[in-house]
């Protein structure tokens, strides 16, 4: 009989330098099933337990910069070609895992199935419109700048290095790539917090990672309690930026207090959107501009003379 | 080998007309300071004092803001682009018309070359206003993103180095782009920026649309802090500029931030060497190596690093150093007290860490602020005057054998701001530019500036750009 089967129950881990290991700090937390229809509260029911997952430490953190340092010098010497077809690769892999994804941002964030299926779709677009910028970003925001004078003078991008990123809260897929995607197509590597109440499609999302060709360490995901990790990546020396998104909607969590800490060693911030102290989560669901790209590239300009 | 002697070539000074005292300028007029509190700008040269200038108080900052917000939105936002752009061109042709004005107060107040401020800052300074001006009426086409708006009142703190020049990288992109701003411009220098005053009233531009605070540290504290300044830009050190990064962290106020350097400026055996000993000293020894981006830190390959040492002290030998004002001189004054104490205690330390000293001989001026020309060889990763930027006329050389260990040198500090690179053969200059984490190389050449190029650091050298197409990026939000 089927249904007298006992499944095969997942244990959660972190996802640091290609592998898998659990948190050094040994612990781990509850994650639940978002409530569903929560518009209807009268009816609402406890949500379902979904899995333990690990809680990252400081340490962790720490361990997944090392590893995202040490890998940020190949990937950044990959070609565009080539990093624009790995970054493919990671949506083709993701389009196999297709109604594992809708079944947990499903669960995660307690969408219908067409809303599921919807940010699935668009969380995989946009792995391949970000792969399609890869050999273009450095065309348009590169110059050939006509200086007053003979020289040969070009300004090209380059990427800025580590990137520590906390993902969006509530878009745990869509969000995710949309925060994760333009940091690493032109040559960054990234430590990722994953949401903390719904982080276990980005655990999937590392596996993804893991499969396709993506060299470890170039994408870390640590999961856990962002207020009590977040701190450590931003005032990290060998962080070179931050993009505080996730920051929004996350409890005794200041995103101004974690700038502020990443202003030791001139960090570049991408700040949360909306307006004033307020922290918002951006809608991810329109096709982005660029300036998520540019906040993590760096201009550089180089002079030759020109003569005989 | 007969030598010639030179004889003195002094700029006069008769074309200045230099007031005794110089308000704030606040909405198009000449205040004088509410706090009634004043300093004085001395020549670093002759410790003369050229005038005396006012400090902006907290209740004047809060005046220059109000009067940049009032212009911002009911003059200069409403302006058509084109309209806009027209100042910039007036006020670029001022500054050309009144070159040679600028250039002898420029010398006066900073201690620079008149062969500098002459041949560099001024006709640079002018550069800029002229191609910003052109980017006014053609904003949609910068490929800044849909619909570039301008952030409203712009607050930008400048350094004593470059003290029109910076200004005009500061003023003319953000007017360009639509923002009115207020300037605080270097306690030691603040002369030139309100003769600069003085030139906007000549051009007419509208009352409030540049707004110019003197005063020193906690001026520049109140401006950057202040509620209605929309955008901080700032250059100077990178402690003021971690210090204004935690001040604006939290509200939404954008920065640009141009801080510190410690360039490696890398010379392979295979280099024209008389060239790279001319880049080597125009990299540290232009403007006294009062440069965030000089070349401070010359790595020479092993194979000619006794030849190049050679060459160099002799051309050394030959720099002359003194009056500013004089059309010979190629190295002028320390721009202050402070600053000279400071490179001072830096050599020292250099000494008693075991490198070695050199310098030419050369007479100091007895009056003024004063430091000859200065090289440490033997200098290692580890020592102060390898890592720190000292900001004066102090060249360390180290030594590397392979293009790697020169890159691994070259990239061991905290700043990014620029590097240098001397070969002959042009797959190293393009892997080596590769290689270096620095926003601007130099390849063959070095300390060239051009309004046309971006220019900014990696690091904690700073972020964004000034310049260029990159560098209006800073002066504009976009699209959702």
């Amino acid at each position: 009989m089927a249904d007298s089967r006992v499944d095969v129950r997942k244990t959660y881990k972190l996802y640091i330098g290609g592998k898998f290991p659990r948190s050094e700090s040994g612990r781990s937390y509850e994650v639940y099933a978002a409530p569903r229809g929560s518009r209807t509260s009268a009816s609402r029911t406890d949500p379902p337990f979904l899995a333990n997952v690990a809680q990252g430490s400081r340490k962790d953190a720490r361990d997944a910069v090392v590893a995202a340092r040490k890998a940020q010098p190949g990937w950044a010497g990959a070609t565009a070609y080539n990093r624009g077809q790995v970054l493919y690769r990671v949506a083709e892999v993701m389009e196999g895992r297709r109604d594992q994804f809708v079944a947990e941002v499903r669960a995660a964030e307690g969408l219908t199935p067409a809303r599921a299926e919807a940010a699935v779709s668009a969380a995989i677009d946009r792995w391949v419109w970000y792969a399609g910028w890869s050999d273009k970003y450095t065309q348009v925001d590169g110059a050939l700048n006509p200086v007053a004078g003979p020289y040969f003078n070009i300004s090209a991008s380059e990427p800025t290095g580590v990137v520590a990123v906390l993902a969006p809260q509530r878009s745990s897929l869509l969000g995710l790539v949309s925060a994760v995607a333009p940091v690493i197509v032109s040559g960054n590597t990234a430590v990722v917090l994953t949401s903390q109440e719904r982080p276990i499609p980005a655990i999937t999302l590392a596996e993804a990672l893991a499969t396709s060709d993506v060299p470890g360490g170039v994408v870390n995901i640590i999961t856990g309690r962002t207020a009590e990790v977040a701190p450590w990546l931003a005032s990290h020396r060998d962080v070179n930026a931050i993009d505080l998104t996730g920051a929004a909607g996350v409890e005794d969590l200041s995103w101004g207090q974690l700038e502020a800490a990443a202003a030791e060693n001139v960090k570049r911030v991408l700040r949360p959107a909306g307006d004033g102290p307020a922290a918002v989560e951006p809608d991810f669901v329109p096709v982005p501009d660029l300036t998520r790209l540019r906040t993590f590239q760096e201009t550089k300009t180089v002079w030759h003379p020109k003569g005989v | 080998m007969p030598t010639f002697e030179y004889a003195p070539a002094p700029e006069s000074r008769a074309v200045l007309d230099l007031a005794s005292s110089y308000g704030l300028f606040i909405n198009g007029e000449f205040t004088p300071s509410t706090g009634g509190a004043s300093f004085k700008t001395v020549s670093p040269a002759t410790e003369e004092v050229l005038a005396e200038v006012s400090e902006a108080s907290e209740a004047d900052v809060e005046a220059a803001v109000a009067a940049a917000r009032t212009a911002y939105t009911r003059v200069w936002s409403r302006m058509s682009g084109a309209d806009r752009g027209k100042y910039l061109f007036r006020i670029a042709r001022i500054l050309q018309e009144r070159a040679r004005e600028f250039a002898v107060l420029e010398s006066l107040d900073n201690g620079k070359p008149i062969r500098e401020s002459r041949d560099v800052d001024i006709p640079l300074a002018a550069a800029h206003f002229f191609y910003h001006a052109g980017w006014a009426d053609k904003l949609d086409w910068a490929g800044l993103g849909a619909d570039p708006q301008p952030y409203g009142v712009v607050g930008q703190v400048i350094p004593w180095n470059f003290p029109l020049l910076m200004l005009s990288w500061k003023i003319a992109p953000a007017l360009a782009t639509g923002n009115t701003v207020v300037l605080k411009p270097a306690e030691t220098t603040p002369l030139t920026a309100l003769l600069f005053a003085e030139v906007c009233q000549q051009a007419d531009l509208p009352p409030g649309v540049v707004n110019i605070i003197t005063g020193a540290g906690a001026t520049g504290q109140a401006l950057v802090g202040h509620g209605d300044v929309d955008k901080v830009a700032f250059t100077g050190s990178t402690a003021v500029g971690k210090a204004i990064a935690r001040t604006i962290a939290g509200t939404r106020k954008k920065a640009t931030l141009e801080l510190g350097g410690k360039a490696a400026n890398i010379v392979f055996d295979d280099a024209p060497l008389d060239q790279a000993v001319e880049g080597i000293v125009n990299g540290i020894f232009f403007n006294q190596g009062h440069v965030c981006c000089a070349g401070s830190r010359l790595l020479v390959q092993e194979s000619v690093a006794e030849e190049v040492q050679e060459r160099l002290k002799a051309r050394l030998s030959t720099l002359r150093v003194g009056d500013p004002l004089d059309k010979n001189t190629d190295v002028g004054a320390i721009n202050s007290r402070a600053q000279l104490d400071k490179i001072t205690e830096l050599a020292a330390v250099g000494e008693a860490e075991g490198a070695q000293r050199w310098s030419p001989e050369c007479e100091l001026p007895s009056k003024g602020f004063w430091f000859a020309p200065t090289v440490f060889t033997g200098v290692s990763q580890t020592h102060r005057i390898a890592q720190e930027e000292i900001f004066g006329p102090v060249l360390s050389v180290l030594t590397f054998r392979t293009p790697g260990e020169a890159v691994a040198k070259a990239n061991n500090t905290p700043y990014g701001l620029s590097a240098g690179i001397w070969t002959d053969k042009g797959s190293r200059i393009l892997w080596m530019a590769d290689q270096l984490k620095a926003g601007v190389v130099w390849a063959n050449t070095f300390n060239k500036f051009d309004p046309t190029s971006p220019f900014g650091g990696y690091k904690e050298s700073g972020y964004g750009r000034e310049g260029g197409r990159h560098g209006l990026q800073g002066y504009v939000r976009t699209g959702a």
